[in-house]
């Protein structure tokens, strides 16, 4: 079984799509926690169980989204892709690996797609989870989450520039400066208000 | 009994997958048989491709059928060898 699917992923190169996937979503899923924390630390009066409900309710609206869309999109291309490799084999390939793989393939890359932003979502947010059920910080938890979504933004740029066979250090520090920036931009929009 | 123990297969292909785990696949579906593909010509989304089967009484029909499912259309057999083994050596 696990000798078919691993077959079937390196058929359709599924595993290449996923790992874009994974970041593209996860670096969304990352910088909207980012947002969020950001903002409810600069507004300095919301209770945790309102910071967790609401950074929660994104993560769950993002994990739908990527599940979703991807399954649509790629069930779509996986399909197309087919129908094309059946017209120039002159074959019904119905039997065949891979109209196996253009089922199992847009699942697999459609849950890589709604779990990347969730998982990512809920190690940013963690501190916040381990103060409401009573653990004390030195430090207030937010700005604890808030250097958690600076690194893993950081170590979402670092395994794109190692995929990509760029110099690991300056593609991390691309996303962290995109991370800042986002951080600035939403401190200066709440200053403004 | 008339033995399979050589075909030519006339095969058009998808490129994934390559040559190489094509003919790994067949091998490893059947023990015995020696493999060697040979491409012929390449398009845009398939590749013509002669296969060579050698071995001793080889299951054509279970070959087809893995061909089949690695995405391959048998368009012609183009050589055969068969070999009639005497019952008492069987």
């Amino acid at each position: 079984m696990l000798d078919e699917l691993r077959f079937l992923f390196k058929l359709t190169s599924a595993n290449d799509i996923a790992r874009r996937y994974f970041v593209t979503n996860g670096f969304d899923g990352a910088l909207t926690m980012l947002g969020l924390i950001m903002g409810f630390y600069s507004s300095n009066s919301v209770s945790i169980t309102v910071i967790i409900s609401a950074c929660l309710g994104a993560a769950i609206a993002l994990t739908v989204s990527g599940l979703v869309s991807a399954y649509i999109s790629e069930s779509a291309e996986r399909k197309k892709e087919l129908i094309e490799l059946e017209q120039a084999l002159v074959k019904n390939l119905d039997d065949s690996a891979h109209a196996r793989a253009a089922k199992l393939v847009p699942f697999f890359i459609a849950a890589v797609n709604g779990l990347a932003p969730l998982l990512l979502s809920l190690f940013i947010i963690s501190p916040l989870w381990f103060s409401f059920f009573g653990i004390v910080f030195p430090f207030n938890p937010l700005l604890l989450s808030i250097i958690i979504a600076f690194v893993t933004l950081f170590a979402l740029g670092a395994f794109i520039g190692k995929i990509s066979g760029h110099f690991w250090l300056r593609s991390g520090f691309k996303t962290l400066l995109v991370a800042i920036v986002t951080a600035g931009i939403i401190l200066s929009v709440e200053k403004l208000l | 009994m008339p033995q399979l123990n050589r075909i030519v297969l006339d095969v058009l292909k998808p490129h994934q997958p390559s040559i190489l785990e094509f003919a790994s696949t067949i091998a490893d579906q059947h023990p015995n048989c020696q493999v060697k593909i040979t491409v012929s010509e390449v398009d845009e989304k398939t590749e013509t491709t002669i296969i060579t089967i050698e071995g001793d009484n080889i299951p054509y029909q279970a070959i087809a059928e893995t061909i089949s499912n690695l995405g391959g259309s048998i368009h012609s057999i183009d050589e055969v060898a068969v070999n009639n083994v005497a019952k008492s050596e069987t």
